[in-house]
């Protein structure tokens, strides 16, 4: 019992000093505000919380300040949090698009300059500087313009979806569909694996059974797309550079970068988590805002063009 | 006569009937779509084995981890009256646990690998027997027990390894994942035949099997008879936590890639479908432990049937919830009791008919 008493005084003390060490001013930093998923939520949110750090550093002249969580009120109090502390930025990837009007307004009046990143909130545009967005259809827009440029004498396709409704699927999903609905491409079979890597590798299994013939696999992901691939290797069918189905994951984790470096894979699409330096760039004003909402340059990596600094640049995790 | 019909609607083959008809009216309905979809044939995969292809093998394939999971939830829920919904988070901690080792430097062998098994098991039963204890010594709903973890399981599998999906390339992992080299069958449904042996052997040479039932039954009165149902529920988690570890370590295996977030995703939900397919009842007691593997199967059918007809993405769940609803419907005991009645109608006219046949020839 007076064990415990004790380890709680020396938690206070410790959060006593944390908080007078937060309330130190004055040292010449921008201070920064993040209010961010927390990085548990996948590849992208960890890579983006790390870049998130790596640029709003001490040596690029600031003190960042993050709260992580997927809650949205929490969230909120976390806004509110910053804006009594007084920081100079604010920097948010809401869980939810609605309900931040309040907050939003309270840190104009406190002369706060907000930014959004990743994600876009339903609020006027005059409440924030500036959006850094992904823009999950350009994605499949140049995915799908990468595949015609192949110039195949047909496409039939397996489209393997993400979890439906959610944004990267339906951004991913609409370029290909009107491809479908065009009749320049076949659908041999859309269906959805909930971002599981194994259920995509059984889909593919099925269509493999039921004999019928594809020559391109389109995965909304890294993972279902070395789930496909998988089942493609279990049937003996060849794969990627000079194989006969040509294979498309997204996201640009490391390692599916080198399966598309070895000739297993055709195309990685990017979803870029790298939304910091655009922002520090507006902060430090070497960059002028022309339009609020900026849309994140993503590319496209080929297999036959893809080289190991693209990897080490733009590839996700290790 | 009166015998014979209890027998065969009461218990034995009685419990089984719904999930075989269940994966006869599926076979048939595929079989009139198309008459070839049950063909298997003998494929040269990328490796240069020789493999069975097939959908009936996806089917028993893909089911591995269901039916390994139906297993030990269905002592959980015969022993306690309650179900175990952790069981997807803790097959994510067990198969990050089991994807750290493997990373941890140096070369994988057979023996790491082993080691690495080996701590998933133990980190899954440490987290089953949380579960256990919650459920038995302190008399929570199971249900609410694991509640616990299966909110934070998966952000405890985050701490193990990361956010991104750590990949591990090994030819062991291919081999437990896919085929062991001259072994055309893929090796998860060995893995879950050497399971089902195990545990069948185990019932055989304890009484663990009638012990669960007692105590699932009625605990108090089990526990005035001598037994100790407090440790029966506890192994009875621990037994899960095994089978949890395993099917974790082949989902990580199939593609040598863990992704804590969709690691056998939602099978939690399944695995209590297949014991209640299976014609278990939920509230504990009596149970069938071939009714839950088959109810994996039924389950994993109707899925790669569902694929096979191409129904549209949007709609897949909502085909899958209107077939299982029948399902259940089916294996209630009111429609079992009005099926009972009149197959015993039927039964009892049956002289005269016979006798009036006779007469009139």
């Amino acid at each position: 019992m007076r064990k415990t008493r004790l380890l709680l005084l020396v938690v206070a003390v410790l959060a006593a000093m944390a908080l007078a060490a937060c309330g130190k001013k004055g040292n010449g930093l921008i201070k920064v505000g993040v209010v961010n998923n927390p990085p548990s939520e996948s590849g992208y949110r960890q890579a983006n919380v790390e870049d998130m750090e790596k640029v709003f550093s001490k040596e690029n002249g600031y003190e960042l300040h993050a709260f992580y969580s997927i809650k949205n009120d929490e969230q909120l109090q976390a806004a509110k949090g910053f804006i009594t502390d007084g920081v100079d930025y604010l920097l948010i990837s809401a869980a939810e698009t609605t309900g931040w009007d309040a907050v939003l307004n309270d840190a104009k009046k406190a002369g706060i300059k907000v930014f959004l990143f990743d994600r876009m909130i339903n609020v006027s545009e005059d409440l924030y500087e500036a959006a850094v967005v992904s823009d999950m259809a350009a994605e499949g827009d140049t995915a799908v313009k990468w595949l015609l440029s192949q110039n195949l004498s047909e496409y039939k396709v397996i489209h393997i979806q993400g979890a439906m409704g959610s944004d990267a699927q339906i951004g991913r999903t609409g370029a290909l569909d009107k491809q479908f609905a065009d009749g320049k491409m076949t659908k041999v079979v859309q269906q959805t694996a909930t971002w599981d890597e194994n259920a995509a590798k059984q889909i593919v299994e099925t269509v493999i059974n039921s004999k019928e013939d594809f020559n391109v696999i389109y995965a909304e992901n890294d993972g279902m797309a070395k789930g496909a691939v998988k089942a493609l290797d279990d049937a003996g069918i060849t794969h990627g550079v000079n194989g006969k189905v040509i294979v498309m994951g997204f996201d640009c984790n490391k390692w599916a970068l080198r399966e598309l470096k070895a000739g297993n894979w055709n195309y990685d699409g990017q979803c870029s988590p790298f939304q910091a330096q655009i922002i520090s760039d507006i902060i430090k004003g070497t960059r002028k805002v022309t339009t609020k909402k900026i849309i994140n340059e993503e590319k496209g990596f080929d297999a036959k063009t893809i080289t190991d600094d693209d990897i080490n640049k733009y590839g996700l995790g290790n | 006569m009166k015998k014979k019909e209890r027998k065969l609607f009461g218990n034995g083959l009685g419990q089984l009937a719904i999930p075989i008809i269940a994966i006869c009216v599926l076979v048939i309905f595929n079989l009139i779509r198309d008459p070839s979809f049950f063909s298997i044939e003998l494929l040269q995969n990328s490796d240069g084995n020789i493999v069975l292809s097939g959908n009936l093998i996806s089917v028993i394939n893909g089911a591995s981890e269901l039916a390994i999971l139906a297993i030990g939830m269905t002592l959980v829920t015969a022993a306690c009256g309650g179900q175990d919904i952790s069981v997807g988070a803790a097959a994510a901690i067990a198969g990050s646990t089991f994807v750290k080792v493997l990373k941890s430097g140096g070369q994988i062998t057979g023996f790491k690998v082993l080691l690495a098994f080996l701590l998933a098991c133990l980190v899954a039963v440490i987290f089953a027997s949380f579960n256990g204890t919650l459920v038995a010594v302190f008399k929570i709903q199971p249900m609410i027990a694991t509640l616990i973890l299966y909110t934070c399981g998966r952000s405890i599998a985050y701490w193990i390894n990361g956010g991104a999906t750590p990949t591990v390339e090994s030819p062991i992992l291919t081999a437990i994942g896919g085929f062991i080299p001259w072994i055309p069958v893929p090796t998860p449904i060995l893995i879950v035949l050497v399971m089902a042996v195990i545990i069948k052997v185990f019932f055989r040479f304890t009484s663990i099997e009638l012990f669960t039932q007692s105590v699932g039954i009625n605990g108090s009165a089990a526990r005035l008879n001598g037994l100790n149902s407090t440790f029966i529920k506890i192994l009875s988690f621990m037994i899960l936590g095994v089978c949890v570890a395993v099917s974790g370590c082949i989902g990580v295996s199939r593609l040598g890639l863990i992704n804590h977030e969709t690691l056998l995703l939602d099978i939690e939900m399944d695995a209590i479908l297949a014991v209640a397919i299976g014609g278990n009842s939920l509230g504990g007691g009596r149970f069938k432990i071939s009714g839950s593997i088959m109810g994996a199967y039924v389950i994993q059918m109707l899925t790669i049937t569902l694929w096979a007809m191409k129904v549209p993405s949007t709609n897949v769940k909502a085909y899958k919830a209107i077939v299982i609803v029948l399902l259940v419907v089916a294996g209630s005991p009111v429609v079992k009791k009005w099926f009972e009645k009149t197959v015993s109608r039927f039964k009892n006219r049956k002289p005269e008919v016979a006798a009036k046949g006779a007469g009139e020839s």
